[in-house]
């Protein structure tokens, strides 16, 4: 089992240090990704999603950010331990990334076939022409229409849509065996939201690499993840696989989450179950459970010590004192 | 910081209510002071200008002699105890007419930049706001402006209407004006369009209303920052001004027409050029400092 | 002409003039952001509008608002047109239709206190004195579910959600009949989403409010409004009621975007055919002849090019249920 796993990490904390105090944005997260598989890393602003994203290839803003504890295994190799130079053999190679802005991410000056061809020549060492083919290959993969001639274009000339598919292009350049979507579609409208999330899906079966996808919509999850982590206030708080997260989940957090969507094919107009109140502060985190204060089934205990991520069962893994009693019904998900 | 000393109870039961008085209450302004009294470089420029205005103010109290009085059998000393910076050619104590200086520097900062500003607030928020016709006129009228070297055009202006501490006024002032008038201008078309002058448009806010309640607000950090490190500017300009002769006339104290005068002495008695000249440079780079402070106090993504 | 319709909107247009040169400004053409549309929205009831960005919905609202003047048409708010409304008369119905921002950091001034803010409408329209404004403003941030306390704190100090809350509580203070909602929870998180949707319906059923609601979000439009109309280019291509619509589009471009929309349900998201449109959303300065959706539309014909299809209602049971397409209700799965 364990030589399918691509990539751990372990115990990581990554925190900013600020004008206004020390923001933990990601405080004790641990997880591992399979080969082959898209892993969904759910949560709202401020969860530490994005961060745990950004600290896999130490991507975090300098000099406030930093890696202050854990682990991340890939490979073999520890990548918090790797100098910035050995680092940089991983980054667009073996792990790439592609980020939620794809009018900020290329650089308007430059036509996308130099960008494209940039990616390939410093990883690969390929001749300038060889990197050109290769560079046409890679917009053909992503379904732009007449590649050849869309090389010499600029980021500008490009709808969002199309700049996304570049991105994604730029991110396969080198078949990385990790690809990483910090909410790829969210400055898309949903048709081409629909058309990117396929292509990514398609590509991923075609090269067999795994995909962490970050996200805050529960509907991309659902149809595009085999296994989720829920983050809250810079903590996983469950992580499974996606059926148990969807039909039967034991924290509260992610049983709120689940009552306040609104979903395409609800029936009847159901009142919807907001989770009441705002995410804390990351600088000012409160003893013991991070949402023991907009939680509606906290008890004693959840004030005084954070509940550690144990397995429920079997690969269920839940961070709340009171799964056991979702799981065995005593304790209704209604609330 | 944040308290640590605050009782680990009080944390427990962080309601969300709780958790946000740990903002203090506080506008843009408090916010900016805040992080400006971290600033160590702006702090410095901060106490430079304070001093320099107390200075000024009290000059007649610190100075120990008259600033027009000629001790003739102490003519071109040195560096001293009786005098601190030594004595000029007329046997006049440089230490008391570098402190009377001051007096016509900040003047000429302040007032100069004061009607600057004015008058580029005004015609800025008319180009900006009202765009078209308007922004046109101002905007080539302020390219005219902006064709001139400042000290070229402060020599014109002050060969016209002859030397005096008004006149100075009134030609780095105007010269001053397409400057703020440019940087109001923009910064009005970057708030123009934010939602939240739509909806006081939508509630049936009239012009003025939208200009002076949501617009000027908004608009005028950037104006405190530039007009700050302008006061720098214009004091230099009065400086060469004055040297040039062009400026505030003998026997009045002015740090330029110190540096004039002193010029020829420069190998005999270096001490008449070093002392007026680096008591401009410390004035200068106060505001300087200052005014770099207060940018990144408002707007903390610069850093 | 049923008379129950609050909010009548009769062939609007909003053409935007290109002009380039610098000295001798030519005309370059026109985007028609909004071209020919008309809908009606009855009293107590929530009309959403969707469509992808650049279809032109906010630029209905805000020509709704007169906050840029339409090129075209009648917006007729009880029985009245008001684009052809003088000044002073315009200033009087702007009590009566307020209008809720996407943006809740965008839409409050930085510089003024939630107090000032919530009290303006009333200063604008010289209502009551100080007292009477604080006693009001308190009064409304205990509705819309903020500390009455808060009153002298600004705007940063708040969480999305909250300043949402005091978008809410700004809309209200003129009691409106009519609010424009334009992308109001698109900008928030998930459980802070569902807060305001629930303080949005809430509000409507206290205060009997209409809402006209603008947003991309298929789901969140679908679950607040009674009636969608879908806006492709510039244009409506479908009305209905949101069961209908969900259940029985007629539209390809409706039954494209409703299959794009994953739902939060792995077992059925298997099951789900999906339908992918192809192409992107052509440019609204050069819109594609006849049928503007037809480059993309998995179904059309040539007729589709040459023609503009009219939007007309293909409903038997009385109910209205409008559609543009030739070919309406004709499935796209092939």
């Amino acid at each position: 089992m364990d030589n399918n796993k691509i990539l751990e990490v372990k115990n990581l904390r990554t925190h900013f240090y600020t004008d206004d105090g020390i923001v933990k944005a990601v405080d004790g997260v641990s997880f591992d990704l399979k080969k082959g598989e898209t892993l969904g890393i759910v949560g709202e602003t401020g969860s530490g999603k994005s961060v745990t994203a950004l600290s896999i290839l130490n991507l975090i803003p300098q000099p406030t950010g930093k890696i202050i504890e854990g682990e991340i295994l890939f490979e073999g190799v520890d990548m918090t331990k790797l100098k910035r130079r050995e680092l940089q053999k991983y980054r667009g190679n073996k792990i790439s990334m592609i980020f939620q802005d794809p009018m900020t991410s290329l650089n308007p000056v430059y036509t996308i076939g130099n960008q494209l061809m940039e990616s390939i020549v410093i990883h690969r060492r390929m001749s300038k022409k060889n990197a050109k083919e290769e560079a046409v290959k890679l917009l053909q993969l992503v379904g732009i229409p007449e590649p050849k001639k869309r090389l010499t274009s600029y980021p500008h000339e490009f709808s969002g849509g199309m700049r996304q598919r570049v991105m994604i292009a730029m991110a396969l350049a080198n078949d990385p065996s990790i690809l990483i979507a910090d909410e790829p579609t969210t400055a898309l409208d949903v048709t081409i939201q629909a058309q990117i999330l396929e292509l990514m899906d398609e590509l991923k079966n075609k090269t067999n690499s795994s995909i962490i996808i970050i996200t805050h919509d529960l509907g991309v999850v659902a149809k595009y993840a085999s296994r989720v982590m829920v983050m809250y206030g810079g903590r996983p708080v469950e992580f499974s696989n996606i059926n148990n997260i969807f039909y039967e989940p034991l924290h509260p957090y992610t049983i709120g989450l689940m009552n306040s969507i609104t979903r395409l094919d609800e029936k009847k107009k159901e009142k919807l179950k907001p989770i009441e109140g705002t995410p804390p502060s990351l600088i000012d985190l409160p003893k013991g459970c991070v949402f023991a204060s907009r939680c509606n089934y906290k008890i004693d205990k959840c004030t005084s010590k954070y509940p550690p991520l144990k397995e429920i069962k079997g690969n269920h893994y839940v961070a709340c004192y009171r799964a056991k009693e979702f799981m065995e019904g005593s304790l209704s998900r209604k609330g | 910081m944040y308290p640590e000393n605050r009782e680990p109870e009080a944390k427990e039961e962080a309601t969300p209510e709780l958790a946000e008085s740990k903002y203090s209450r506080s506008s843009l302004y408090k916010d900016a002071w805040r992080r400006l009294r971290k600033n160590k470089l702006a702090m410095l420029g901060f106490a430079i200008i304070i001093l320099l205005i107390l200075i000024a103010i009290f000059a007649p109290l610190i100075a120990p002699y008259n600033p027009t009085e000629r001790i003739k059998a102490d003519s071109s000393l040195g560096p001293s105890a009786k005098h601190l910076f030594g004595t000029d050619i007329l046997g006049r104590d440089i230490f008391t007419r570098v402190i009377f200086g001051s007096r016509i520097s900040i003047q000429v900062g302040i007032v100069a930049v004061g009607i600057s500003l004015t008058i580029g607030l005004f015609f800025g928020a008319l180009a900006g706001y009202f765009g078209n016709i308007p922004d046109t006129i101002i905007m080539r009228l302020a390219d005219i402006f902006f064709a001139f070297p400042y000290i070229l055009g402060a020599i014109a202006i002050m060969t016209i209407l002859g030397p005096g501490l008004i006149n100075i006024f009134i030609a780095i002032g105007i010269l001053g004006w397409a400057y703020f008038a440019r940087l109001f201008r923009g910064s009005i078309l970057s708030i123009k369009n934010k939602e939240y002058i739509e909806a006081a448009r939508a509630l049936g806010a009239s012009n003025f209303r939208i200009i002076t309640k949501h617009i000027f607000p908004n608009a005028f950090a950037p104006m405190i920052v530039y007009g700050t490190m302008n006061v720098g500017t214009a004091i230099i300009v009065e400086a060469a001004l004055s040297f040039l002769g062009l400026g505030v006339q003998p026997p009045t104290p002015a740090w330029g027409e110190m540096l004039s005068e002193s010029l020829k002495y420069i190998n005999t008695a270096p001490w008449m050029m070093f002392f007026p000249g680096f008591a401009i440079v410390i004035t200068v780079l106060g505001f300087v400092l200052f005014g770099d402070g207060l940018r990144d106090a408002f707007d903390p993504r610069m850093k | 002409m049923d008379n129950n319709n609050l909010l009548e909107v009769k062939n609007l247009k909003k053409y935007f003039y290109l002009r380039s040169g610098f000295f001798f400004q030519k005309s370059a053409g026109s985007v028609k952001a909004v071209d020919d549309i008309s809908f009606k929205i009855k009293e107590g009831e929530t009309f959403g509008l969707v469509g992808e960005s650049g279809c032109g919905k906010s630029t209905t609202a805000r020509a709704i608002l007169r906050l840029i003047e339409p090129t075209d048409g009648q917006v007729i708010y009880e029985g009245e047109d008001i684009l052809s409304f003088p000044r002073k008369k315009m200033f009087d119905i702007r009590k009566k239709i307020q209008i809720i921002f996407q943006d809740p950091y965008a839409s409050l001034s930085p510089r003024m206190t939630i107090g000032d803010i919530i009290s303006e409408p009333m200063e604008i329209h010289n209502i009551g004195d100080k007292k009477y404004r604080e006693k009001r403003v308190k009064k409304l941030l205990e509705i819309v579910g903020l500390n009455p306390e808060h009153i002298n704190r600004y705007p940063h100090e708040f969480s999305g959600g909250q300043r949402q809350r005091i978008g809410v509580a700004r809309a209200l203070v003129l009691n409106p009949k009519l609010i424009l909602c334009d992308e109001p929870v698109s900008a928030l998180d998930v459980s802070v989403q569902a807060q305001i949707l629930n303080l949005m319906t809430d509000l409507q059923k206290e205060f009997n409010l209409t809402y006209l609601f603008i947003a991309h979000d298929l789901s969140v439009v679908k679950h607040v409004s009674n009636n969608i109309a879908v806006m492709y280019l510039g244009k409506i291509v479908e009305v209905a009621s949101s069961e209908a619509l969900y259940e029985n589009p007629l539209h390809p471009y409706t039954m494209g975007l409703l299959s794009a929309v994953p739902i939060p349900d792995p077992e059925l998201e298997k099951k789900r055919k999906r339908i992918i449109l192809t192409g992107d959303v052509p440019s609204p300065i050069d819109p594609p002849s006849g049928c503007r959706f037809h480059p993309r539309c998995p179904i059309a014909k040539e007729i589709c090019s040459k023609q503009e299809p009219e939007l007309k209602n293909y409903s038997e049971d009385g109910k209205k249920h409008l559609s543009a397409c030739f070919f309406a209700g004709k499935s796209i799965v092939k």
